[in-house]
Protein backbone atom coordinates (compact mmCIF):
# COMPACT_ATOMS: atom_id res chain seq x y z
CA UNK A 1 0.00 0.00 0.00
CA UNK A 2 1.84 3.26 -0.74
CA UNK A 3 0.25 6.43 -0.08
CA UNK A 4 0.68 10.25 -1.36
CA UNK A 5 0.61 13.44 -0.05
CA UNK A 6 -2.59 14.16 -1.35
CA UNK A 7 -3.68 11.00 0.45
CA UNK A 8 -2.40 12.37 4.05
CA UNK A 9 -4.05 15.64 3.24
CA UNK A 10 -7.55 14.57 2.70
CA UNK A 11 -7.27 12.29 6.24
CA UNK A 12 -5.53 15.40 7.76
CA UNK A 13 -8.97 17.20 6.75
CA UNK A 14 -11.03 14.55 8.01
CA UNK A 15 -9.12 14.55 11.30
CA UNK A 16 -9.43 18.10 11.11
CA UNK A 17 -5.55 18.40 11.85
CA UNK A 18 -3.80 21.11 10.31
CA UNK A 19 -0.02 19.85 9.05
CA UNK A 20 1.84 22.58 7.29
CA UNK A 21 3.69 23.10 3.94
CA UNK A 22 6.63 22.03 5.40
CA UNK A 23 5.94 19.07 7.71
CA UNK A 24 3.11 17.01 5.01
CA UNK A 25 6.57 15.47 3.49
CA UNK A 26 7.91 13.84 6.58
CA UNK A 27 4.43 13.32 7.81
CA UNK A 28 3.74 11.42 4.39
CA UNK A 29 7.13 9.16 4.82
CA UNK A 30 6.81 8.57 8.84
CA UNK A 31 3.17 7.41 7.88
CA UNK A 32 3.86 5.17 5.22
CA UNK A 33 6.45 3.37 7.10
CA UNK A 34 3.68 2.82 9.82
CA UNK A 35 2.00 1.32 6.89
CA UNK A 36 4.19 -1.07 5.87
CA UNK A 37 4.66 -2.57 8.97
CA UNK A 38 1.18 -3.15 9.37
CA UNK A 39 0.25 -4.21 6.02
CA UNK A 40 2.37 -7.50 6.98
CA UNK A 41 -1.48 -8.26 8.65
CA UNK A 42 -2.78 -8.85 4.95
CA UNK A 43 -1.05 -12.26 4.82
CA UNK A 44 -2.84 -13.75 7.41
CA UNK A 45 -6.46 -15.81 7.26
CA UNK A 46 -8.81 -14.61 8.80
CA UNK A 47 -11.71 -16.10 7.39
CA UNK A 48 -14.86 -17.27 8.81
CA UNK A 49 -12.99 -15.56 12.19
CA UNK A 50 -15.56 -13.15 14.24
CA UNK A 51 -14.36 -9.67 14.70
CA UNK A 52 -13.70 -9.00 18.25
CA UNK A 53 -14.19 -5.68 19.72
CA UNK A 54 -14.01 -6.15 23.59
CA UNK A 55 -11.61 -9.29 24.85
CA UNK A 56 -14.26 -10.13 27.44
CA UNK A 57 -16.65 -10.49 24.70
CA UNK A 58 -19.10 -8.60 26.93
CA UNK A 59 -22.26 -6.42 25.99
CA UNK A 60 -23.22 -2.95 26.74
CA UNK A 61 -24.18 -2.88 30.35
CA UNK A 62 -27.69 -1.38 30.55
CA UNK A 63 -29.37 0.42 33.18
CA UNK A 64 -32.69 2.22 33.87
CA UNK A 65 -33.33 5.21 32.72
CA UNK A 66 -32.96 6.97 35.43
CA UNK A 67 -31.00 11.24 36.09
CA UNK A 68 -28.60 10.32 38.17
CA UNK A 69 -26.14 12.83 37.37
CA UNK A 70 -26.25 16.56 39.18
CA UNK A 71 -26.59 19.27 37.20
CA UNK A 72 -23.26 20.63 37.11
CA UNK A 73 -23.31 23.29 34.15
CA UNK A 74 -21.51 25.84 35.81
CA UNK A 75 -18.47 24.21 36.55
CA UNK A 76 -18.41 22.73 33.23
CA UNK A 77 -18.40 25.98 31.77
CA UNK A 78 -15.80 27.51 34.07
CA UNK A 79 -13.45 25.58 31.99
CA UNK A 80 -14.21 26.60 28.89
CA UNK A 81 -12.55 28.96 26.99
CA UNK A 82 -15.14 30.86 25.58
CA UNK A 83 -18.66 31.20 27.07
CA UNK A 84 -21.45 33.40 27.09
CA UNK A 85 -25.03 33.30 28.44
CA UNK A 86 -24.39 29.98 29.96
CA UNK A 87 -23.38 28.76 26.33
CA UNK A 88 -20.60 27.36 24.64
CA UNK A 89 -19.20 30.13 21.90
CA UNK A 90 -17.89 29.16 18.51
CA UNK A 91 -16.81 31.40 15.60
CA UNK A 92 -19.76 32.87 13.50
CA UNK A 93 -21.31 29.69 11.70
CA UNK A 94 -24.02 31.26 9.77
CA UNK A 95 -23.89 34.11 8.57
CA UNK B 1 11.84 6.57 55.61
CA UNK B 2 11.81 6.77 51.87
CA UNK B 3 13.25 3.11 51.98
CA UNK B 4 10.09 1.80 53.37
CA UNK B 5 7.48 -0.11 51.24
CA UNK B 6 4.09 0.61 51.68
CA UNK B 7 2.87 -1.87 54.02
CA UNK B 8 5.76 -0.97 55.88
CA UNK B 9 4.83 2.84 56.10
CA UNK B 10 1.08 1.20 56.90
CA UNK B 11 1.80 -0.82 59.73
CA UNK B 12 4.46 2.41 60.81
CA UNK B 13 1.35 4.76 60.82
CA UNK B 14 -1.22 2.46 62.29
CA UNK B 15 1.22 2.07 64.93
CA UNK B 16 2.56 5.56 65.55
CA UNK B 17 6.00 5.53 65.12
CA UNK B 18 5.39 8.62 62.46
CA UNK B 19 2.36 10.64 61.49
CA UNK B 20 1.18 10.50 58.04
CA UNK B 21 2.22 14.72 57.80
CA UNK B 22 5.61 13.37 58.47
CA UNK B 23 5.87 10.83 56.11
CA UNK B 24 4.18 13.51 53.19
CA UNK B 25 6.57 16.32 54.32
CA UNK B 26 9.42 13.79 54.14
CA UNK B 27 8.20 12.87 50.14
CA UNK B 28 7.23 16.29 49.17
CA UNK B 29 11.16 17.62 50.31
CA UNK B 30 12.17 15.08 48.38
CA UNK B 31 10.65 15.87 45.36
CA UNK B 32 11.71 19.31 45.65
CA UNK B 33 15.29 18.77 46.11
CA UNK B 34 15.80 15.85 43.50
CA UNK B 35 12.88 15.51 40.56
CA UNK B 36 14.48 18.59 38.39
CA UNK B 37 17.39 15.51 37.58
CA UNK B 38 14.51 12.90 36.63
CA UNK B 39 11.32 15.55 35.71
CA UNK B 40 9.16 12.86 36.59
CA UNK B 41 6.50 15.05 37.87
CA UNK B 42 4.37 17.58 36.18
CA UNK B 43 2.48 18.82 39.15
CA UNK B 44 2.77 18.96 42.81
CA UNK B 45 0.43 20.60 44.99
CA UNK B 46 2.08 20.37 48.71
CA UNK B 47 -0.62 22.18 50.48
CA UNK B 48 -3.26 19.78 49.36
CA UNK B 49 -1.47 16.87 49.87
CA UNK B 50 -0.49 18.24 53.86
CA UNK B 51 -4.14 18.69 54.38
CA UNK B 52 -5.38 15.10 53.13
CA UNK B 53 -2.32 13.81 55.08
CA UNK B 54 -3.66 15.97 58.31
CA UNK B 55 -7.11 14.37 57.96
CA UNK B 56 -5.66 10.77 57.54
CA UNK B 57 -3.95 11.37 60.82
CA UNK B 58 -7.12 12.31 62.41
CA UNK B 59 -8.66 9.33 60.62
CA UNK B 60 -5.92 7.15 61.93
CA UNK B 61 -5.82 8.59 65.85
CA UNK B 62 -9.71 7.85 65.66
CA UNK B 63 -8.64 4.01 65.04
CA UNK B 64 -10.96 3.75 62.17
CA UNK B 65 -7.36 3.58 59.43
CA UNK B 66 -7.62 1.48 56.40
CA UNK B 67 -4.44 0.29 54.98
CA UNK B 68 -4.01 3.14 52.64
CA UNK B 69 -5.23 6.00 55.02
CA UNK B 70 -2.21 8.43 55.12
CA UNK B 71 0.22 6.66 52.52
CA UNK B 72 1.20 9.74 49.98
CA UNK B 73 0.87 8.13 46.04
CA UNK B 74 1.89 9.59 42.92
CA UNK B 75 -0.64 9.44 40.11
CA UNK B 76 -0.20 9.19 36.69
CA UNK B 77 -1.32 12.71 34.92
CA UNK B 78 -4.43 10.81 32.86
CA UNK B 79 -6.33 10.28 36.34
CA UNK B 80 -8.85 13.30 36.49
CA UNK B 81 -8.07 14.94 39.65
CA UNK B 82 -10.58 17.51 40.76
CA UNK B 83 -8.94 20.83 41.32
CA UNK B 84 -5.55 19.60 40.36
CA UNK B 85 -4.42 20.03 37.22
CA UNK B 86 -4.37 16.81 34.29
CA UNK B 87 -2.78 17.29 31.36
CA UNK B 88 -1.88 14.08 29.71
CA UNK B 89 1.19 15.15 28.79
CA UNK B 90 -0.21 17.05 26.25
CA UNK B 91 -0.34 20.82 25.29
CA UNK B 92 -4.12 20.55 24.41
CA UNK B 93 -4.60 19.57 28.31
CA UNK B 94 -2.18 22.24 29.88
CA UNK B 95 -4.64 24.20 31.27
CA UNK B 96 -7.24 21.34 31.88
CA UNK B 97 -8.31 21.53 35.76
CA UNK B 98 -10.94 18.48 35.87
CA UNK B 99 -14.17 19.34 37.55
CA UNK B 100 -14.29 15.64 38.76
CA UNK B 101 -12.30 12.44 39.80
CA UNK B 102 -11.32 9.66 38.69
CA UNK B 103 -13.14 6.81 40.14
CA UNK B 104 -9.49 5.05 40.58
CA UNK B 105 -8.99 8.80 42.28
CA UNK B 106 -11.74 8.79 44.13
CA UNK B 107 -11.64 5.28 45.45
CA UNK B 108 -7.89 6.11 47.13
CA UNK B 109 -9.09 9.49 48.41
CA UNK B 110 -11.72 7.66 50.21
CA UNK B 111 -9.34 4.95 51.61
CA UNK B 112 -7.39 8.30 52.84
CA UNK B 113 -4.24 8.13 50.91
CA UNK B 114 -2.25 11.02 50.02
CA UNK B 115 -1.87 12.55 46.60
CA UNK B 116 1.63 13.44 45.78
CA UNK B 117 1.53 14.73 42.40
CA UNK B 118 0.88 14.10 39.23
CA UNK B 119 3.50 11.96 37.47
CA UNK B 120 4.59 12.93 33.35
CA UNK B 121 4.04 10.76 30.98
CA UNK B 122 3.95 10.40 26.94
CA UNK B 123 1.89 12.43 25.22
CA UNK B 124 -1.86 11.00 25.90
CA UNK B 125 -0.11 7.56 26.52
CA UNK B 126 1.41 7.15 23.29
CA UNK B 127 4.66 6.28 23.47
CA UNK B 128 7.35 3.95 25.12
CA UNK B 129 10.28 6.46 26.16
CA UNK B 130 8.05 9.66 27.76
CA UNK B 131 9.75 11.90 25.07
CA UNK B 132 6.52 12.52 23.99
CA UNK B 133 5.49 14.75 26.48
CA UNK B 134 4.51 17.93 26.34
CA UNK B 135 6.38 18.52 29.70
CA UNK B 136 9.83 16.86 28.70
CA UNK B 137 11.49 13.71 28.88
CA UNK B 138 11.34 11.46 32.46
CA UNK B 139 15.26 10.61 33.14
CA UNK B 140 15.78 7.32 34.27
CA UNK B 141 16.79 7.46 37.92
CA UNK B 142 19.34 4.24 37.30
CA UNK B 143 20.66 6.20 34.39
CA UNK B 144 20.10 9.56 33.48
CA UNK B 145 20.92 9.20 30.14
CA UNK B 146 18.34 6.84 29.44
CA UNK B 147 14.55 6.88 29.11
CA UNK B 148 12.20 5.62 31.51
CA UNK B 149 10.25 3.86 29.48
CA UNK B 150 6.48 4.58 28.80
CA UNK B 151 3.58 5.93 28.61
CA UNK B 152 3.91 5.93 32.69
CA UNK B 153 7.37 6.57 32.84
CA UNK B 154 7.08 9.37 35.69
CA UNK B 155 5.09 7.13 38.10
CA UNK B 156 8.10 4.66 37.49
CA UNK B 157 10.81 6.95 37.99
CA UNK B 158 8.88 8.22 41.05
CA UNK B 159 8.65 5.07 42.22
CA UNK B 160 12.36 3.89 41.46
CA UNK B 161 14.21 6.93 42.53
CA UNK B 162 11.88 7.17 46.01
CA UNK B 163 10.17 10.02 45.38
CA UNK B 164 7.08 8.25 46.00
CA UNK B 165 6.11 5.24 48.12
CA UNK B 166 4.29 3.93 45.22
CA UNK B 167 2.26 5.20 42.08
CA UNK B 168 -0.48 4.38 39.91
CA UNK B 169 -0.17 3.61 35.76
CA UNK B 170 -1.86 2.99 32.53
CA UNK B 171 -1.09 0.51 30.37
CA UNK B 172 -2.95 0.10 26.79
CA UNK B 173 0.13 -1.93 25.12
CA UNK B 174 2.97 -1.94 27.99
CA UNK B 175 2.38 1.35 29.26
CA UNK B 176 2.73 0.39 32.91
CA UNK B 177 4.84 -3.23 32.42
CA UNK B 178 7.49 -1.30 30.34
CA UNK B 179 8.70 1.35 32.62
CA UNK B 180 8.38 -1.11 35.57
CA UNK B 181 10.84 -3.32 33.83
CA UNK B 182 13.28 -0.27 32.62
CA UNK B 183 13.09 1.54 36.18
CA UNK B 184 13.85 -1.85 38.21
CA UNK B 185 9.65 -1.64 40.02
CA UNK B 186 6.71 -3.74 40.48
CA UNK B 187 3.81 -3.46 37.57
CA UNK B 188 1.07 -4.52 37.14
CA UNK B 189 -1.76 -4.26 34.40
CA UNK B 190 -4.73 -6.29 35.21
CA UNK B 191 -7.54 -7.64 33.54
CA UNK B 192 -9.23 -5.60 30.92
CA UNK B 193 -12.19 -4.07 33.17
CA UNK B 194 -11.11 -4.94 36.17
CA UNK B 195 -9.98 -1.20 37.20
CA UNK B 196 -12.62 1.17 36.27
CA UNK B 197 -11.70 3.78 33.51
CA UNK B 198 -14.25 6.71 34.62
CA UNK B 199 -11.94 9.67 34.71
CA UNK B 200 -8.32 7.83 33.25
CA UNK B 201 -8.37 9.55 29.90
CA UNK B 202 -9.14 7.65 27.01
CA UNK B 203 -6.18 6.58 24.59
CA UNK B 204 -7.80 2.92 22.80
CA UNK B 205 -11.05 2.42 25.42
CA UNK B 206 -10.79 -1.38 24.06
CA UNK B 207 -7.14 -1.79 25.22
CA UNK B 208 -6.64 0.80 28.29
CA UNK B 209 -6.53 -0.18 32.03
CA UNK B 210 -5.30 1.37 35.34
CA UNK B 211 -2.95 -0.80 37.16
CA UNK B 212 -0.16 -0.28 40.55
CA UNK B 213 3.38 0.44 40.19
CA UNK B 214 5.50 0.03 43.56
CA UNK B 215 8.53 -1.43 44.90
CA UNK B 216 6.96 -5.16 45.41
CA UNK B 217 3.98 -7.13 44.63
CA UNK B 218 3.00 -6.98 48.09
CA UNK B 219 2.02 -3.28 47.66
CA UNK B 220 0.98 -3.20 44.34
CA UNK B 221 -1.61 -5.85 45.92
CA UNK B 222 -2.53 -3.32 48.36
CA UNK B 223 -3.10 -0.85 46.01
CA UNK B 224 -5.08 -3.33 43.74
CA UNK B 225 -7.31 -3.97 46.58
CA UNK B 226 -8.07 -0.19 46.77
CA UNK B 227 -8.45 0.28 42.91
CA UNK B 228 -10.28 -2.97 41.70
CA UNK B 229 -14.48 -3.45 41.25
CA UNK B 230 -16.99 -2.40 39.52
CA UNK B 231 -18.07 0.81 38.64
CA UNK B 232 -21.57 1.31 37.19
CA UNK B 233 -20.37 4.62 35.63
CA UNK B 234 -18.29 2.86 33.00
CA UNK B 235 -20.06 0.52 31.03
CA UNK B 236 -17.22 -1.18 30.49
CA UNK B 237 -15.88 -2.32 34.04
CA UNK B 238 -16.31 -6.51 34.67
CA UNK B 239 -18.67 -6.85 37.83
CA UNK B 240 -16.83 -10.55 38.90
CA UNK B 241 -16.37 -10.10 42.02
CA UNK B 242 -13.30 -8.98 43.65
CA UNK B 243 -10.68 -10.73 45.66
CA UNK B 244 -8.63 -9.81 48.72
CA UNK B 245 -5.13 -9.68 46.59
CA UNK B 246 -3.17 -9.75 49.37
CA UNK B 247 -4.45 -12.82 51.15
CA UNK B 248 -3.44 -15.04 48.73
CA UNK B 249 0.13 -13.54 48.46
CA UNK B 250 1.63 -16.53 50.84
CA UNK B 251 0.57 -19.39 48.46
CA UNK B 252 3.09 -22.41 47.27
CA UNK B 253 4.24 -22.54 44.36
CA UNK B 254 4.21 -26.07 44.47
CA UNK B 255 3.00 -27.57 40.88
CA UNK B 256 2.80 -24.33 39.26
CA UNK B 257 2.61 -24.64 35.86
CA UNK B 258 4.59 -22.07 33.97
CA UNK B 259 4.37 -21.80 30.33
CA UNK B 260 7.34 -20.45 27.94
CA UNK B 261 6.41 -19.13 24.46
CA UNK B 262 8.84 -19.91 21.71
CA UNK B 263 8.39 -16.53 20.67
CA UNK B 264 9.09 -14.46 23.70
CA UNK B 265 12.76 -15.66 23.62
CA UNK B 266 13.34 -16.19 19.72
CA UNK B 267 15.88 -13.30 17.79
CA UNK B 268 15.10 -10.04 18.87
CA UNK B 269 15.68 -10.68 22.38
CA UNK B 270 19.16 -9.38 23.93
CA UNK B 271 21.28 -12.28 25.00
CA UNK B 272 22.26 -10.85 28.59
CA UNK B 273 18.61 -9.83 29.50
CA UNK B 274 17.56 -13.50 28.24
CA UNK B 275 20.10 -14.77 30.42
CA UNK B 276 18.47 -12.69 33.64
CA UNK B 277 15.39 -14.12 32.85
CA UNK B 278 16.21 -18.12 32.53
CA UNK B 279 18.14 -17.20 36.06
CA UNK B 280 14.89 -15.63 37.67
CA UNK B 281 12.60 -18.72 35.89
CA UNK B 282 15.47 -21.16 38.14
CA UNK B 283 14.49 -19.13 41.27
CA UNK B 284 10.85 -20.12 40.12
CA UNK B 285 11.46 -23.96 39.25
CA UNK B 286 13.60 -24.14 43.05
CA UNK B 287 10.11 -22.87 44.36
CA UNK B 288 8.18 -25.66 42.67
CA UNK B 289 7.47 -24.68 39.43
CA UNK B 290 7.49 -26.69 36.45
CA UNK B 291 8.52 -24.73 33.13
CA UNK B 292 6.98 -26.05 29.79
CA UNK B 293 7.80 -24.83 26.41
CA UNK B 294 4.52 -23.53 24.60
CA UNK B 295 3.39 -21.58 21.14
CA UNK B 296 1.45 -18.69 20.36
CA UNK B 297 1.38 -19.16 16.99
CA UNK B 298 -0.11 -15.93 15.82
CA UNK B 299 2.42 -13.24 17.75
CA UNK B 300 3.93 -12.27 14.57
CA UNK B 301 -0.02 -10.36 13.86
CA UNK B 302 0.59 -8.78 16.91
CA UNK B 303 2.45 -5.50 16.42
CA UNK B 304 0.07 -5.05 13.09
CA UNK B 305 -2.63 -5.54 14.67
CA UNK B 306 -2.06 -3.25 17.75
CA UNK B 307 -1.41 -0.52 15.04
CA UNK B 308 -4.19 -0.58 13.57
CA UNK B 309 -6.57 -1.07 17.03
CA UNK B 310 -5.17 1.68 19.12
CA UNK B 311 -4.65 4.40 16.55
CA UNK B 312 -8.07 3.41 15.30
CA UNK B 313 -9.95 3.94 18.94
CA UNK B 314 -7.57 6.70 19.42
CA UNK B 315 -8.73 8.58 16.23
CA UNK B 316 -12.15 8.34 17.87
CA UNK B 317 -11.33 9.25 21.00
CA UNK B 318 -9.29 12.35 20.27
CA UNK B 319 -11.91 13.72 18.11
CA UNK B 320 -12.97 14.95 21.11
CA UNK B 321 -10.48 17.90 21.64
CA UNK B 322 -11.91 20.35 19.38
CA UNK B 323 -10.94 23.81 21.49
CA UNK B 324 -14.90 24.18 22.47
CA UNK B 325 -15.96 22.74 25.78
CA UNK B 326 -12.31 22.83 27.36
CA UNK B 327 -8.43 22.71 26.83
CA UNK B 328 -6.67 24.71 24.09
CA UNK B 329 -7.81 26.48 21.75
CA UNK B 330 -5.85 28.57 19.22
CA UNK B 331 -5.93 32.03 18.86
CA UNK B 332 -8.22 34.05 16.76
CA UNK B 333 -9.93 31.56 14.87
CA UNK B 334 -11.60 32.80 11.20
CA UNK B 335 -14.26 30.08 11.39
CA UNK B 336 -15.38 27.45 12.58
CA UNK B 337 -13.05 25.00 10.80
CA UNK B 338 -9.98 27.30 11.34
CA UNK B 339 -10.82 27.01 14.97
CA UNK B 340 -10.80 22.98 14.91
CA UNK B 341 -7.94 22.33 12.62
CA UNK B 342 -5.69 24.84 14.45
CA UNK B 343 -6.28 24.42 17.73
CA UNK B 344 -5.76 20.53 16.67
CA UNK B 345 -2.10 21.54 15.17
CA UNK B 346 -0.96 23.27 18.10
CA UNK B 347 -1.99 20.78 20.79
CA UNK B 348 -0.94 17.53 19.85
CA UNK B 349 2.36 16.79 19.03
CA UNK B 350 4.18 14.68 16.41
CA UNK B 351 3.35 11.29 17.55
CA UNK B 352 -0.23 11.80 19.25
CA UNK B 353 -1.15 13.67 15.16
CA UNK B 354 0.65 10.13 13.34
CA UNK B 355 -1.76 8.23 15.50
CA UNK B 356 -4.79 9.81 14.83
CA UNK B 357 -3.90 10.08 10.87
CA UNK B 358 -3.35 6.02 10.72
CA UNK B 359 -6.83 5.45 12.38
CA UNK B 360 -8.36 7.85 10.77
CA UNK B 361 -7.08 6.65 7.38
CA UNK B 362 -8.11 2.52 8.87
CA UNK B 363 -11.58 3.51 9.86
CA UNK B 364 -12.03 5.42 6.21
CA UNK B 365 -14.47 4.28 3.75
CA UNK B 366 -13.35 1.86 1.61
CA UNK B 367 -10.34 0.96 3.87
CA UNK B 368 -11.97 -0.69 6.75
CA UNK B 369 -12.70 -3.77 6.10
CA UNK B 370 -8.75 -4.32 5.03
CA UNK B 371 -7.40 -2.81 8.17
CA UNK B 372 -9.80 -2.40 10.95
CA UNK B 373 -12.00 -5.16 10.55
CA UNK B 374 -9.08 -7.68 9.55
CA UNK B 375 -7.27 -6.44 12.48
CA UNK B 376 -10.62 -7.07 14.79
CA UNK B 377 -10.53 -10.60 13.10
CA UNK B 378 -6.34 -11.32 14.08
CA UNK B 379 -7.27 -9.81 17.65
CA UNK B 380 -9.63 -12.79 18.49
CA UNK B 381 -7.18 -15.38 16.95
CA UNK B 382 -3.98 -13.72 19.41
CA UNK B 383 -6.53 -14.04 22.12
CA UNK B 384 -6.98 -17.77 21.32
CA UNK B 385 -3.87 -18.77 21.28
CA UNK B 386 -3.28 -17.51 25.14
CA UNK B 387 -6.43 -18.88 25.97
CA UNK B 388 -5.04 -22.79 24.32
CA UNK B 389 -1.89 -22.11 26.51
CA UNK B 390 -3.70 -22.05 29.67
CA UNK B 391 -5.34 -24.94 28.85
CA UNK B 392 -1.99 -26.85 30.00
CA UNK B 393 -0.23 -23.94 32.20
CA UNK B 394 -1.14 -21.65 34.51
CA UNK B 395 0.73 -18.53 33.68
CA UNK B 396 2.84 -17.89 30.74
CA UNK B 397 6.11 -16.21 31.19
CA UNK B 398 9.02 -13.96 29.59
CA UNK B 399 11.04 -11.10 29.33
CA UNK B 400 8.96 -7.96 29.26
CA UNK B 401 11.27 -6.12 26.79
CA UNK B 402 13.89 -6.95 24.34
CA UNK B 403 16.29 -5.41 26.32
CA UNK B 404 17.51 -2.86 29.18
CA UNK B 405 16.34 0.56 28.93
CA UNK B 406 17.49 2.57 25.79
CA UNK B 407 19.16 6.05 25.63
CA UNK B 408 17.19 9.21 25.48
CA UNK B 409 16.96 10.26 21.94
CA UNK B 410 18.09 6.97 20.43
CA UNK B 411 14.83 5.89 18.68
CA UNK B 412 12.73 9.38 19.19
CA UNK B 413 12.78 9.92 15.07
CA UNK B 414 11.79 6.47 14.88
CA UNK B 415 8.43 5.35 15.19
CA UNK B 416 8.62 1.45 13.70
CA UNK B 417 11.43 1.18 15.96
CA UNK B 418 9.83 2.58 18.72
CA UNK B 419 6.79 0.66 18.41
CA UNK B 420 8.80 -2.83 18.30
CA UNK B 421 9.87 -2.25 22.05
CA UNK B 422 6.76 -3.56 22.89
CA UNK B 423 6.70 -6.99 20.81
CA UNK B 424 5.97 -8.57 24.39
CA UNK B 425 3.93 -6.68 26.08
CA UNK B 426 1.19 -5.84 23.35
CA UNK B 427 -0.70 -9.03 22.98
CA UNK B 428 -1.91 -8.99 27.08
CA UNK B 429 -3.60 -6.12 26.31
CA UNK B 430 -5.01 -7.18 22.82
CA UNK B 431 -6.49 -10.32 24.70
CA UNK B 432 -7.65 -8.26 27.66
CA UNK B 433 -4.85 -10.37 30.20
CA UNK B 434 -3.67 -9.28 33.01
CA UNK B 435 0.12 -9.22 32.95
CA UNK B 436 3.13 -7.88 35.22
CA UNK B 437 6.25 -7.12 35.29
CA UNK B 438 8.86 -7.41 38.05
CA UNK B 439 12.67 -6.57 38.67
CA UNK B 440 14.90 -9.57 37.38
CA UNK B 441 18.66 -8.53 37.39
CA UNK B 442 20.42 -6.36 35.90
CA UNK B 443 22.73 -5.71 32.15
CA UNK B 444 24.89 -2.97 32.69
CA UNK B 445 23.69 -1.69 35.70
CA UNK B 446 20.05 -1.41 34.36
CA UNK B 447 16.94 -3.38 35.59
CA UNK B 448 15.49 -6.03 33.72
CA UNK B 449 12.00 -7.21 33.66
CA UNK B 450 10.59 -10.42 34.08
CA UNK B 451 7.24 -10.41 32.86
CA UNK B 452 3.82 -12.90 34.05
CA UNK B 453 0.86 -13.40 31.93
CA UNK B 454 -1.76 -14.77 33.71
CA UNK B 455 -5.38 -16.16 32.26
CA UNK B 456 -8.61 -13.22 33.03
CA UNK B 457 -8.77 -12.55 36.69
CA UNK B 458 -5.79 -14.41 37.38
CA UNK B 459 -3.70 -11.36 38.75
CA UNK B 460 -4.35 -12.71 42.35
CA UNK B 461 -2.21 -15.46 40.96
CA UNK B 462 0.05 -13.21 39.41
CA UNK B 463 0.48 -11.10 43.04
CA UNK B 464 0.98 -14.60 44.91
CA UNK B 465 3.83 -15.42 42.01
CA UNK B 466 5.79 -12.61 42.04
CA UNK B 467 5.72 -12.29 45.78
CA UNK B 468 6.89 -15.90 46.43
CA UNK B 469 9.56 -14.71 43.78
CA UNK B 470 10.42 -11.56 45.66
CA UNK B 471 10.51 -13.36 48.89
CA UNK B 472 13.28 -15.64 48.04
CA UNK B 473 15.33 -12.91 45.86
CA UNK B 474 16.34 -9.56 46.90
CA UNK B 475 16.54 -7.70 42.96
CA UNK B 476 13.37 -5.79 43.77
CA UNK B 477 14.91 -4.52 47.29
CA UNK B 478 17.86 -2.51 44.94
CA UNK B 479 17.56 1.02 44.63
CA UNK B 480 19.84 3.41 42.10
CA UNK B 481 22.90 5.14 43.20
CA UNK B 482 22.43 8.47 42.18
CA UNK B 483 19.95 10.34 44.29
CA UNK B 484 20.21 10.66 48.00
CA UNK B 485 19.01 7.59 48.97
CA UNK B 486 21.26 7.23 51.93
CA UNK B 487 19.89 9.60 53.59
Amino acid sequence: MTITQDDIEKIAELARIRISGEEIGEVTQRITEILQMVDTLQAADTSNIEPMANPLDATQQLRADEVTELNRRDDFLAIAPAVEDGLFLVPRVIE
Amino acid sequence: MHKHTVSQLSRGLREGKYSSVEVTRHYLQRIARLDERYNAFISVDEQAALAAAEAADARLASGDGAPLTGIPLAHKDIFCTQGLKTSCGSRMLDNFVPPYDATVIERFRSAGSVILGKTNMDEFAMGSSNESSYYGATHNPWNTGCVPGGSSGGSAAAVAALLAPAATGTDTGGSIRQPAAFCGITGLKPTYGRVSRLGMIAFASSLDQGGPMARSAEDCALLLNTMAGHDPRDSTSSDVPVEDYTAGLEKSLEGLRIGLPDAYFGEGLDSATGECIRLALKELEALGATLTAVSLPHSALTIPTYYIVAPAEASTNLSRYDGVRYGHRCADPADLHDLYTRTREEGFGDEVKRRILIGTYALSAGYYDAYYKKAQQARRLIRQDFLDCFQSVDIIAGPTTPGPAFALGAKDNDPVSMYLEDVYTLAVNLAGLPGMSLPAGFVQDKPVGLQLIGPHFGEGRLLNIAHRLQQATDWHTRTPADGENAA
